[in-house]
C-alpha cells in the first residue's frame, strides 16, 4: 500500500510540477494513439459497413480474417512492420522506423480489424426492414448509408472504444517500432517497461496511473457522447 | 414487351409482373392499374404475395418479368429507383423508427428530400397535430408505446405528400381498441392527405373500413377484383376459411 500511495502522489507531482519528459511522454501517447485510431475509424467503419451489406464470393474468408486480425499479437504487429521499415526492407527508403509515425502504423494495424469486425457486428444488428424503410423514404445510396451509421452509432462507439484500448494499452509493436528513444518515440507503455526494469517502481507505477487517468478521460468523453440523452 | 406503350391515366400499371423466389413464382400478376385518388385494398391470406406486390409497386424490388409504370414513366428499381420513390411512401407492418426524436423520425424523409427548415417544420408540426402527437415531438421514439409508434410512422408518411401512399398491414400487432381508433381515423387522414392509397391487409374489416376498391391474392395470383364488398364477398367463399382466423 505504500507503494501504491507513493506512486499516486509521484504521478500527481509529475504532472502537476509540469515535468517536461512526463508531459511529453503523456501528449505522445496521446497524439499517437489518438491518430492511429483516427485513422482505423476513417478507414474501418465504411469498410466494415461495406462487408457488412454485400455478398460476393469470399466474403465468409475476408471476415474472418478480420476476425483473426482483432486478435493479433502486437509483437508479430510489430515484427511484421519492423521488417517492412527495416533500412534495407521494402519501405526502408522511407526512414520511418524509429519514428511516431512508425508507431502510428503498427497501432493501426492492430486497431483497424477491432474497428473493421466490430462495425460489420454493429451494422449486421439492426433490423433488416430498417434498410427497406431508408430505401423507401427515398434515400440515395449515399444517405442509405449515413442513416445506417447514424443508427449503427452506440455499437459503432464501442467500436471506436475498443479501438482506442487496443492501441493506447499496448507495448509491444510500440517497443520494438518506436525504439522507446527519449524524447522521440518514447509513450506511457514503453516508458513504464523501462522504469520497472530499471526497479524504479514508484515511478513506473505513476507512469501506469498516468495511462489508465489517460484511457479513462477518453473513454469517459467517449461514453457520455454514446450515452447522453438515453433515459435509462 | 418491349414496343408496349405506357398505359395512359393510372397512377401505377403492372403488366405481366412475375416475382420468383427459388425457382417458384410468387407473384404473378398479368394486369393491374391504380388510378389517381383510388384507395384499394390487396386482400388475401399470409404468404399470397400481397407484400411482394407493394414492395414492387414501392420500386424496392425489381420484378424477374413485366413492366411497372408509375405516372406514365417506367419503373426500374435497380437503376434509378429513387426519383419514383420520392414521389411514393410506404408504411411497413413495423413502424421501424429510427433511434432518435419523434420529431426528427417524421422530419427524416423531407431532409433526404432536402427540404428547407422553415417549411420542413411547419409541414411536421402539421402532421403532428394531424395524427394527435405533437406533445410527444420530443420524446425518443424508442419510448413510445406501439399506437404512438404506429401513428409517428404514419406522420412520418404522410408528412411527405406522397401521391401514392403504400401500406403494408400496418395495424398489425396493435391492440385492439388502438387499432380501432386508428382505423377510425384513416380515412379522415388519406382525405386530408388526397394521396392514392393501396391498403396490404389481411383483414376484412380493414379493408371494409378504408378501401372502395380491392383486389384479392391468393399464392400470388389475383383470384378478385372491383369494390371492396364484391371482392371480400366472391374472394371469402374462397379466402374464408383463411381469412377467418385473422378476423378479430
Amino acid at each position: 500500500m505504500d507503494l501504491l500511495a507513493s506512486a499516486v502522489l509521484h504521478a500527481l507531482r509529475l504532472l502537476l510540477t509540469g515535468d517536461a519528459e512526463t508531459w511529453q511522454i503523456t501528449l505522445l501517447s496521446l497524439r499517437v494513439s489518438l491518430t492511429a485510431t483516427a485513422i482505423s475509424v476513417l478507414v474501418g467503419v465504411p469498410l466494415g459497413t461495406w462487408l457488412a451489406l454485400v455478398r460476393f464470393p469470399g466474403r465468409g474468408l475476408l471476415l474472418a480474417l478480420v476476425n483473426t486480425g482483432m486478435g493479433m499479437p502486437p509483437v508479430v504487429a510489430g515484427l511484421v512492420i519492423t521488417i517492412l521499415l527495416w533500412r534495407t526492407g521494402p519501405l526502408g527508403q522511407l526512414r520511418l522506423l524509429y519514428t511516431p509515425t512508425a508507431i502510428i502504423i503498427a497501432q493501426v494495424v492492430l486497431s483497424l480489424p477491432v474497428v473493421i469486425g466490430l462495425t460489420v457486428a454493429a451494422i449486421q444488428q439492426l433490423n433488416p426492414r430498417l434498410r427497406l424503410q431508408i430505401l423507401a423514404l427515398g434515400a440515395t445510396r449515399w444517405q442509405y448509408l449515413a442513416l445506417l451509421v447514424r443508427e449503427a452509432r452506440l455499437p459503432l462507439l464501442a467500436a471506436v472504444m475498443a479501438g482506442f484500448g487496443a492501441v493506447i494499452s499496448e507495448v509491444g509493436a510500440a517497443m520494438m517500432v518506436g525504439g522507446n528513444i527519449q524524447g522521440q518515440t518514447r509513450v506511457l507503455t514503453t516508458a513504464t517497461v523501462l522504469e520497472t526494469s530499471k526497479g524504479n517502481f514508484d515511478l513506473a507505477l505513476a507512469l501506469g496511473l498516468i495511462l489508465l487517468a489517460l484511457v479513462y478521460a477518453v473513454n469517459l468523453t467517449l461514453t457520455w457522447i454514446q450515452q447522453r440523452g438515453r433515459p435509462l | 414487351m418491349s414496343d408496349q406503350a405506357p398505359p395512359s391515366g393510372p397512377l401505377v400499371a403492372l403488366r405481366g409482373v412475375q416475382v420468383r423466389r427459388g425457382g417458384r413464382v410468387v407473384l404473378d400478376v398479368p394486369a393491374l392499374d391504380v388510378w389517381p385518388g383510388d384507395v384499394l385494398a390487396v386482400v388475401g391470406p399470409n404468404g399470397a404475395g400481397k407484400s411482394t406486390l407493394l414492395q414492387v409497386m414501392a420500386a424496392l424490388l425489381a420484378p424477374d418479368r413485366g413492366r411497372v409504370w408509375f405516372a406514365g414513366q417506367q419503373v426500374d428499381a435497380r437503376r434509378n429507383p429513387v426519383a419514383v420513390r420520392r414521389r411514393l411512401a410506404v408504411v411497413f407492418q413495423e413502424p421501424l423508427l429510427f433511434d432518435t426524436s419523434v420529431f426528427d423520425n417524421v422530419a427524416s424523409g423531407l431532409r433526404l428530400r432536402g427540404v428547407p427548415g422553415q417549411e420542413l417544420r411547419a409541414r411536421v408540426t402539421v402532421w403532428l397535430e394531424r395524427l394527435g402527437i405533437a406533445a410527444l415531438a420530443r420524446r425518443p421514439a424508442r419510448t413510445l408505446s406501439g399506437g404512438e409508434a404506429r401513428r409517428t410512422s404514419l406522420a412520418r408518411a404522410l408528412v411527405l405528400e406522397p401521391e401514392l401512399l403504400l401500406l403494408d398491414e400496418p395495424f398489425a400487432a396493435l391492440d385492439y381498441p388502438t387499432r380501432q381508433a386508428l382505423l377510425g381515423e384513416l380515412p379522415g387522414l388519406l382525405a386530408a392527405a388526397r394521396t392514392t392509397t393501396v391498403l396490404v391487409t389481411h383483414d376484412p374489416y380493414e379493408a371494409l373500413a378504408v378501401a372502395r376498391r380491392a383486389v384479392a391474392l391468393r399464392e400470388g395470383r389475383i383470384v378478385a377484383e372491383g369494390p371492396v364488398r364484391a371482392v371480400l364477398g366472391a374472394a371469402g367463399l374462397e379466402l374464408g376459411p383463411l381469412l377467418a382466423p385473422e378476423v378479430k
